[in-house]
């Protein structure tokens, strides 16, 4: 155990936040992955509530079904590390102003479904935002080929990218990979964080 | 006279657009991002922005899943 480099990262990341735009198997994930490794403050953004269907792969509990994202991840985050800084915002992103809530945040997080979504998303952030850093992922449908999956980085954007996952429109979802994905994107949001890992 | 696009050496052509030249790579992906040496090209602009002689040019397609 290097005790040096262990304070060191403490004590940055707890005066580091994230913002994570998307709560479902991307954004649970990687928020958890963040709170066990001790970021100082989370900004949560979904309008969505909890589906039984979401368990297979989204980090929520049989008993918080029905219950808004932002409210029940906030539970589970707490129960795991309840130093962290939450901000609930229970509402959806709206084309023009979906750089909002990210505005002070340190990194913000792209977790959302939909390919238009994802894409408008990552361009407002890049144009309203021009010094954030965001993270962003693409391809996480299916099983196996961890292989194929890379960062891509294009200025500020830092892309976790399969260009050859098809869409999950035509293909489905599990666990494993959506949460490798997810924790490759909290991955990243230390390195951003912390400055290159030696 | 060429450009780099996705990592691949292609020849520059004067007066071409985003638009052109996502044409000639056959990209059709209804979604992509853009970047010409790491700036964003809006998608409102991929008619009026050129492509410069030795420029990296990026085109990243997101599909649907998270």
């Amino acid at each position: 155990m290097n005790i040096k480099k262990s304070r060191f990262i403490k004590e940055k990341l707890r005066e580091s936040s994230v913002g994570i735009a998307g709560l479902g198997g991307l954004g649970s994930n990687a928020a958890i992955a963040l709170a066990r490794a001790g970021i100082g403050k989370l900004v949560l953004v979904d309008f969505d509530r909890v589906e039984k269907s979401n368990l297979d792969r989204q980090y929520y509990f049989l008993n918080q079904v029905g219950k808004q994202k932002t409210l029940a991840l906030q539970d589970n985050i707490k129960n795991i590390n309840p130093k962290v800084r939450i901000d609930c915002y229970d509402e959806m992103l709206e084309k023009g102003s979906m750089e909002k809530r990210f505005r002070d945040v340190d990194v913000v997080i792209e977790a959302l479904d939909e390919a238009v979504t994802k894409t408008t998303f990552i361009e407002e952030i890049l144009q309203k935002l021009p010094d954030k850093p965001i993270i962003a992922a693409s391809g996480v449908t299916g099983y196996g080929h961890s292989e194929r999956i890379s960062t891509k980085h294009l200025g500020n954007l830092h892309l976790c990218y399969d260009e050859h996952a098809p869409s999950s429109d035509d293909d489905v979802l599990f666990a494993p990979r959506v949460a490798l994905i997810a924790n490759w994107e909290a991955n990243l949001a230390l390195e951003i964080l912390l400055g290159e890992d030696i | 006279m060429s450009i780099e696009v996705n990592s691949r050496e292609v020849e520059w052509l004067k007066d071409e657009s985003v638009k052109d030249l996502l044409k000639r790579m056959k990209y059709s992906f209804p979604l992509v991002i853009v970047k010409i040496n790491d700036k964003i090209i809006s998608r409102s602009k991929y008619s009026e922005t050129f492509i410069p002689d030795n420029s990296k040019v990026a085109v990243i397609h997101m599909i649907s899943g998270g």
